[in-house]
């Protein structure tokens, strides 16, 4: 029975890529959340070291600033830090107040850093009681499907998010992949041929530009 | 989204859910009628179940006669 209570308490590892979402319930600056709750929606989970930091700071402006084209995209953002949720509520007043800039996503006040240590999010080596920089971009199934880790020091680039998701949603909806930095209309990347006739049929496809049979690249329709 | 205030009241936004729920509906309709992301939707309509403002039948919400009395309060 320690054991077990002893495994519970260990902090888990990075989830994986393809992985399901690890479930959560978290007291929000939205009320009560579950992970459930996004069901549907691709959702952006991200981590902050601690409210009323300055790199922090410019990190929810630049994430308010992107919010609203991410729900065009179907995607929900929720914050989380090893605060409380009446230092979250403080916090966006005051970047409100300061700033210009209303907070309108959630904020997981993780005090007991449940959700931090499920989704890995806590490196002791930088602190053991601050979360990283961390973001999980969760799609509509639940499954993680990428994952981005910055240091403390070091503020995220919203539009590289913006972008990841925009790259992730046009290769499920398309069946291709996306090549070093794309861009949404610039040409995608057709999976490599999996049989030797494949191979040939691809190098004759006129309706693709392959530089050889492994290296097909395509237009999409309306790009 | 917090449906019960500390003095017992009920919030604005859990007051308009009531009202909208006087006809049964699901979560999803729910949202789109009044506007809210779904996610909120969903997390204020549990609160209200476990409260017993709301009654939940398959996946249809409807405001219970104990919502219905405290949003008229």
């Amino acid at each position: 029975m320690q054991q077990e209570q002893a495994a519970m308490e260990k902090p888990v590892g990075l989830p994986r890529i393809g992985s399901p979402a690890p479930h959560f319930e978290a007291k929000t600056t939205h009320g009560t959340l579950r992970l459930e709750d996004f069901k549907g929606s691709w959702l952006i989970l991200f981590s902050h070291p601690a409210d009323f930091t300055p790199v922090c700071t410019t990190e929810f402006m630049g994430f308010a600033e992107i919010y609203p084209e991410l729900q065009k995209l179907n995607t929900q953002l929720i914050g989380l830090s090893v605060d409380s949720v009446y230092s979250h509520i403080a916090w966006v007043r005051n970047i409100e107040e300061k700033m210009g800039v209303k907070i309108q996503f959630p904020v997981i006040a993780d005090l007991d850093m449940k959700v931090a240590k499920a989704y890995g999010m806590i490196h002791e080596g930088e602190s053991s009681t601050e979360t990283s920089r961390a973001v999980f971009v969760i799609d509509d199934k639940q499954v993680v499907r990428a994952i981005i880790y910055y240091p403390l020091s070091t503020g995220r680039n919203m539009d590289e998010i913006l972008r990841l998701v925009k790259a992730l949603q046009t290769v499920d909806a398309n069946g291709v992949a996306t090549p070093a930095n794309w861009r949404p209309g610039n040409k995608v990347i057709v999976p490599p041929a999996q049989t030797q006739e494949m191979a040939e049929e691809r190098t004759q496809d006129s309706s693709l530009e392959c530089t050889d049979w492994y290296f097909c690249k395509k237009t999409l329709a309306g790009a | 989204m917090g449906c019960v205030n500390s003095d017992g009241s009920i919030t604005n936004s859990a007051r308009l859910m009531l009202s909208l729920l006087s006809t049964p509906m699901t979560a999803e309709e729910a949202a789109a009628q009044s506007g809210q992301p779904l996610f909120k939707v969903r997390s204020s309509l549990r609160e209200m179940v476990e409260t017993g403002l709301v009654e939940l039948e398959g996946e249809h919400y409807r405001t219970s006669a104990l919502g219905k009395a405290r949003a008229e309060a």
